[in-house]
């Protein structure tokens, strides 16, 4: 399966052109940009682990393309996303969110269907992957 | 217009039997309104012969304290307080026999925090007084004081998407088609294939309740296995606007308990359930993390002819301050009313912390929002994936944006059109993003985008020629004048 969280996750993997084209969008918007890895992609696995803290003084995309490729070298094999995050008052959130790097295989998700009272239905959606402790999940 | 016309003031106000309203104290020509009023403006056309600014201060004072006749119990009260003041009236431009009244009322003669009763006061008697032959009201200023005491959007935008883990482009939607007839487990089907294909939401239409074909807790299960499996399949979060709209409150909230029981993130209500019952279910939602949907049924009777009726601008006022998430306010492009310049006066309405005057876009008055939830605009009706450029650029990015037939009527099914969708509002995002010419460069984009993606292909080919060219009925009485460049 292919994970399709995140802005772009339906087009073609972006090149670094591209990623480097989206990051400098978020920058010119005054947005910090932030880099985050996870080996359990599950839909409401909110947090992810910071890479670093988000680039609240960087205004290149350079300088955040480096950082991505520091990242990809140590958690290649894991999911990555950039988010670029707007303190502007009235939002104070997260306004562009998209994957940048995942595992060469996605085994994607079991749904787990516990029948309840009624015709009623439980419903877990179980990661594949986690079902290996964590630094085992993948590659 | 200059209509000096004085109130008349001590013994003689109160003589019984009847006074003109401009004269009781409904037109103060030199009354500034105050921080704290309600200012409406009412597009008024008075009968044949019957002088407009007496009009207008009839409509003052039939929607506050007058009645046809004097009646001295006015002096057991502070009764100039309470008198709504029409203080000024304009002609409407290239239209004659209408103005523009703008009327100012304390903000005492309001209960806090109830539609029900502004509205009662707004668009009570009056829109039936005799000596009018029409009236509108075209907009509202609602002050900040009057804006702090309602609940607001019981999730907002900002939650919603964070909820939804969705950031940076629109949402994307599809009412289940055929709207009527379908068994549960079919329209189960619609669901699962609807947001597998790539869609985030799916949506019950306006008038899918409880019918023989389908019984809602048939719908709701059917639809909630649709979720939960597409959920799993994509590995992102999913939706179906569960339509709870029903003929008692306790019927409404036991289908909305329902919903939240078996695991659903949004609920749906129909405008035609009132005011009172959607402020109700708007504190249900808030109460129970749910995001609400509001589908617009009934608008149409009386906000679409510009003689009579209320403006969709105001119910979006309304609809922002009484709670929902989710409002339909038009595609511009699609089958359904919707003059452009219009519609962006309603977007901004759900979507900005403060309006500024934009006569325009049909926006009359300065409207702080004061910090309430700003409501998602939903675009529904008519809309495909060739026009993604004219949407982006015309309704933004915070926005769902809805393709049924647009979706179900794919001709590769229902997840190809779905995904078509997807593919074509990602790649216009990107381009966007990408400082491109979105707008000019739209077809070419959306081309090469196909040429990775099938699905985009054929809808590209299906629907090449829909368009919706007709005049709109609704389109604001002021052009936007050319500033001199300095």
């Amino acid at each position: 399966m292919r994970l399709t969280q995140g802005t772009f996750s339906f087009l073609p993997d972006l090149t670094d052109a591209q990623i480097a084209r989206q990051v400098q969008y978020a920058l010119d918007q005054g947005w910090a940009v932030n880099i985050e890895t996870t080996d359990d992609p599950h839909p409401r696995n909110t947090y992810w682990d910071l890479w670093g803290q988000p680039m609240f003084d960087v205004a290149d995309a350079a300088g955040v393309m480096l950082e991505l490729a520091e990242c990809r070298k140590v958690f290649g094999e894991r999911y990555i996303r950039l988010s670029a995050f707007d303190a502007s008052h009235g939002w104070e959130t997260i306004r562009l969110s998209f994957i940048v790097g995942r595992p060469a295989e996605e085994p994607g998700f079991h749904l787990v269907r516990e029948e309840a009272e009624g015709r009623r239905l439980r419903y877990t959606t179980r990661s594949y992957a986690t079902e290996r402790p964590a630094g085992q999940r993948y590659g | 217009m200059d209509d000096r016309a004085r109130t008349v003031t001590g013994k003689d106000r109160y003589k019984s039997g009847v006074m003109e309203y401009k004269k009781m104290g409904y037109w103060e020509p030199d009354y500034e309104p105050k921080e704290t009023d309600v200012i409406a403006v009412f597009r008024v056309t008075p009968q044949d012969g019957v002088d407009p600014v007496e009009a207008s201060a009839a409509v003052a004072g039939e929607s506050s304290t007058a009645t046809w006749t004097v009646v001295w119990t006015d002096r057991l009260t502070a009764c100039e307080k309470y008198r709504a003041k029409c203080y000024r009236v304009d002609p409407v431009p290239g239209a004659e026999g209408q103005y523009f009244a703008y009327i100012a009322y304390d903000l005492d003669l309001f209960e806090p925090g109830s539609i029900a009763n502004l509205t009662a006061s707004i668009i009570g008697n009056v829109f039936g007084f005799k000596p009018l032959k029409a009236l509108r009201l075209e907009d509202m200023r609602l002050p900040t004081a009057y804006v702090k005491t309602f609940q607001g959007p019981a999730t907002g935008i900002v939650v919603e998407r964070e909820r939804l883990d969705k950031f940076g482009r629109p949402l994307l939607g599809a009412t289940v088609k055929p709207k009527l007839g379908l068994s549960g487990r079919n329209y189960g089907r619609v669901v699962y294939e609807a947001l597998k294909g790539g869609l985030d939401f799916t949506k019950d239409d306006e008038n899918i309740n409880s019918q023989p074909f389908m019984h809602w807790r048939e719908r709701f299960l059917y639809c909630m296995e649709a979720v939960n499996k597409a959920q799993a399949e994509t590995g992102e979060m999913k939706g179906t606007y569960l339509n709870v709209t029903a003929a008692t409150m306790e019927e409404m909230y036991e289908r909305a308990e329902f919903a939240k029981e078996i695991g659903s993130c949004v609920v749906m209500i129909d405008l035609v359930i009132g005011y009172t019952a959607i402020q109700s279910m708007a504190r249900w939602a808030r109460r129970n993390d749910m995001i609400l949907h509001l589908h617009r049924a009934g608008h149409s009777t009386y906000t679409r002819q510009k003689s009579h009726g209320v403006s969709f601008r105001v119910i979006s006022k309304w609809m922002r301050l009484a709670g929902v998430d989710h409002i339909h306010a038009g595609t511009v492009v699609g089958k359904l009313e919707g003059d452009p310049a219009t519609t962006r006066g309603y977007y901004d309405i759900c979507r900005e912390d403060f309006n500024p005057m934009r006569l325009e876009n049909g926006i009359f008055f300065d409207q702080p929002w004061a910090s309430l939830n700003k409501l998602m605009p939903v675009a529904s009706g008519g809309i495909h994936a060739g026009q993604m450029h004219q949407l982006i650029h015309h309704l933004g990015e915070d926005v769902v944006l809805q393709f049924g037939g647009g979706t179900i009527g794919h001709p590769m099914g229902i997840a190809a059109g779905a995904t078509a969708n997807r593919v074509a509002l990602e790649a216009m995002i990107l381009a966007r993003n990408e400082g491109r010419d979105y707008l000019a460069e739209g077809p070419e984009i959306l081309a090469a985008a196909a040429r990775h993606c099938t699905p985009l292909a054929a809808a590209l080919e299906t629907w090449k020629d829909v368009t919706f060219d007709y005049a709109s009925t609704d389109t604001p009485d002021f052009v936007p004048t050319a500033t001199a460049a300095e």
